[in-house]
């Protein structure tokens, strides 16, 4: 690759990537708000938000598209701000893919090998275009035009472009946007296969929240140019720091309230009438602060009979057959209308809820997480 | 199904008919007159003879002037209009665009004959001669010169070479150039390898237009070559109005309409290979 980087920190714990305070602003617009970040060597990092988030822009610094109004963007330990994109040994996957339309597949994949300088032998470019193509799965498609691919197929031939550069980062801007979505989760293990084989620093920008969960080793959930949380998808799923990451990384039932209790490992909210919700708390919360208790759907049971804390009287309201699972949603008169995921097994006990049916809504202690709202 | 069948015949026969009889059977009575012979006070009388075309060498310097500037005509105004175009496409302020777009169409609001009455005396010798002279330039000469014939062609044909390349540059994704980009190309490289192969049809497109109609050209040189550069144009007037050998003049016509062809042919098979061998792409 053409480049004015020396490897400098080629040591297996240096980031091969970072972000220090990298913020971007359009006139009065700021699409990236003081970034910190630092990217890992061979991981699968994906930028999580929805538009206007300042996910693409963190990606498009990182490309070299965007210059940061201010802070810096390190490849390799090495300040890039200045360095323009056909300089920086990175590579990106773009969202529409971006082929050459009057090229060959095997043109547009070679398309990178020949920008270099020396430039590579025609033979060397060959080999390296099919076992290219032999990667993305592709053989012999090399003399296709671009137009004669279906959208899966032009997908690999993108990807394809990127790796055969070898590049130190692969940029993936919402790859899979046009695809359907039984080819969305074919390409998403792929893609994941690949990149564990490669081992490329892959990162992915989506506001797919199932394709950031299932891909990547860590997620980097952004909102308004900031990043929220980051962390592994069990992590951010498991102990999100706030009300706005439990609504974006799986789905959640939120009642709100008031903190009425603190102590080592258990806070406790009383939420709309009186009902008291008691949970953990992953950012500390003070008391008489406004807050949401949160409780996953698969976390909640319903019962025809019973009594105990952590118990809510429902009205069983509509039933959504999922196969393995089955989704209620329910109301109960203080706290309004949640939903309720119920396993095979535990309905095999309880027998199928019918709308209209009276039941109990319970959780188990400490199931429930306390968040700030934000 | 039929009465489907009978509605598109109805929509096409305006232009049908129009074509029937402004373009078909004029050419029919051109290809008939050029094997005809003239009549004793010109005009045509029917016959069957090659004379005509075997006497084509006494208009060959009409056919070269016609072969050698049309062509350098067409390269010109390529050569100007192809950074107006790119500048306008990709690097005007969307703000200005539409103003400096009509700016360029501006000159075809008054008659061609006018602006070349202009051109007569921009360049004969009280105009641009006398101010290089003035200036110790010496004193050109360059009304009734090929000089002055490709002035009034780049002049007059520019606007119909911008606008296909300005189609063909506004339509590129500009998403292509940030890919070259990333792939390692810098920007000098992109265009070649991006952005100039993907407005060859523009290219071509203004490049046929402005080329088709420099063959037939005469006004141009007429007033700016002073009967001195003349094109083929020029000699079918001479040939129907002064001299009125019909024949002679078809069979004239005739040639220009064959070399036309080829060049047309060789215009569509350049065109399909840069689209790829596509042929659903729209180069016209």
């Amino acid at each position: 690759m053409e480049s004015n980087l020396k490897p400098s920190s080629e040591t297996e714990d240096a980031p091969i990537a970072e972000l220090r305070e990298a913020s971007k602003h359009y006139g009065a617009v700021v699409a990236a708000d003081g970034l910190n970040l630092s990217i890992r060597r061979g991981e699968f990092l994906s930028f999580l938000g929805p538009s206007g988030c300042g996910k693409t822009t963190a990606l498009r610094m990182l490309a070299g598209f965007e210059a940061p109004t201010s802070g810096d963007i390190l490849l390799d330990g090495q300040r890039v701000n200045e360095v323009p994109p056909h300089r920086r040994p990175v590579n990106m996957v773009f969202q529409h893919y971006a082929l050459f339309p009057h090229l060959t597949v095997a043109q547009n994949i070679a398309y990178g090998l020949r920008q270099r300088r020396p430039r590579p032998a025609e033979g060397e470019i060959a080999r390296a275009v099919d076992r290219a193509l032999e990667t993305v799965r592709l053989p012999g498609f090399g003399p296709r035009r671009i137009w004669e691919m279906s959208g899966g197929q032009q997908q690999r031939v993108a990807l394809a472009r990127a790796i055969i550069n070898q590049p130190k980062l692969l940029l993936l801007d919402e790859p899979m946007a046009a695809l359907d979505k039984k080819l969305r989760r074919d390409m998403q293990i792929e893609l994941q296969t690949l990149q564990r084989s490669l081992g490329i620093t892959f990162i992915l920008v989506t506001h797919d929240q199932e394709e950031a969960l299932s891909m990547s080793d860590r997620v980097c959930i952004m909102r308004s140019g900031r990043i929220v949380q980051m962390g592994s998808p069990r992590k951010l799923y498991d102990r999100p720091a706030s009300r706005y990451v439990a609504d974006f990384v799986g789905k959640s039932n939120f009642f709100s309230g008031r903190v009425t209790a603190v102590e080592a490992g258990r806070t406790e909210l009383a939420a709309a009438g009186g009902h008291l919700i008691a949970g953990g708390a992953p950012v500390e919360i003070a008391m008489g602060q406004t807050a949401s208790a949160s409780l996953r759907p698969e976390q909640i049971a319903l019962h025809r009979k019973g009594a105990g804390g952590n118990t809510l009287p429902v009205t069983v309201i509509n039933r959504i057959f999922l196969g393995e699972h089955t989704e209620y949603l329910v109301r109960n008169t203080d706290l309004g209308e949640f939903l309720v995921l119920v396993s095979r097994q535990a309905e095999a006990i309880e027998g199928e809820f019918e709308p209209g049916d009276q039941a109990l809504a319970s959780w188990q202690d400490g199931a429930a997480l306390i968040l700030g709202d934000d | 199904m039929q009465r489907q069948d009978l509605r598109t015949w109805l929509f096409l026969a305006p232009a049908g008919a129009w074509f029937l009889c402004m373009l078909v059977l004029p050419l029919i009575v051109v290809f008939v007159f050029s094997f005809g012979e003239r009549g004793p006070a010109g005009g045509y009388v029917p016959a069957f003879t090659f004379d005509n075309f075997l006497n084509l060498g006494a208009r060959w310097a009409a056919f070269k002037n016609t072969l050698i500037l049309a062509p350098i005509g067409t390269l010109i105004c390529l050569l100007v209009a192809y950074p107006l175009a790119y500048f306008l496409a990709l690097r005007s302020s969307p703000r200005w665009r539409t103003l400096l777009l009509i700016l360029v169409i501006v000159p075809f609001w008054t008659s061609i004959l006018i602006r070349s009455y202009a051109w007569i005396y921009l360049l004969g010798g009280q105009g641009i001669p006398s101010l290089l002279n003035a200036l110790g330039l010496g004193n050109p000469r360059l009304i009734n010169t090929p000089f002055a014939v490709l002035v009034g062609i780049v002049y007059g044909y520019l606007p119909l070479m911008v606008f296909p390349i300005y189609v063909a540059l506004e339509r590129l994704d500009k998403r292509l150039l940030e890919a070259s980009s990333d792939l390692g190309s810098p920007p000098w490289r992109s265009f070649l390898q991006v952005t100039l192969p993907l407005s060859m049809p523009g290219v071509a497109t203004g490049c046929m237009l402005v080329f088709i109609l420099l063959m037939g050209e005469f006004l141009i040189p007429a007033m700016l070559g002073g009967g001195k550069v003349f094109f083929i144009g020029n000699a079918l007037v001479d040939l129907f109005l002064q001299s009125r050998n019909w024949a002679y003049g078809s069979a004239v016509a005739v040639a220009l309409v064959l070399v036309m062809l080829v060049t047309v042919a060789a215009y569509l098979r350049l065109t399909r290979r840069w689209a790829g061998g596509r042929d659903d792409v729209s180069l016209m």
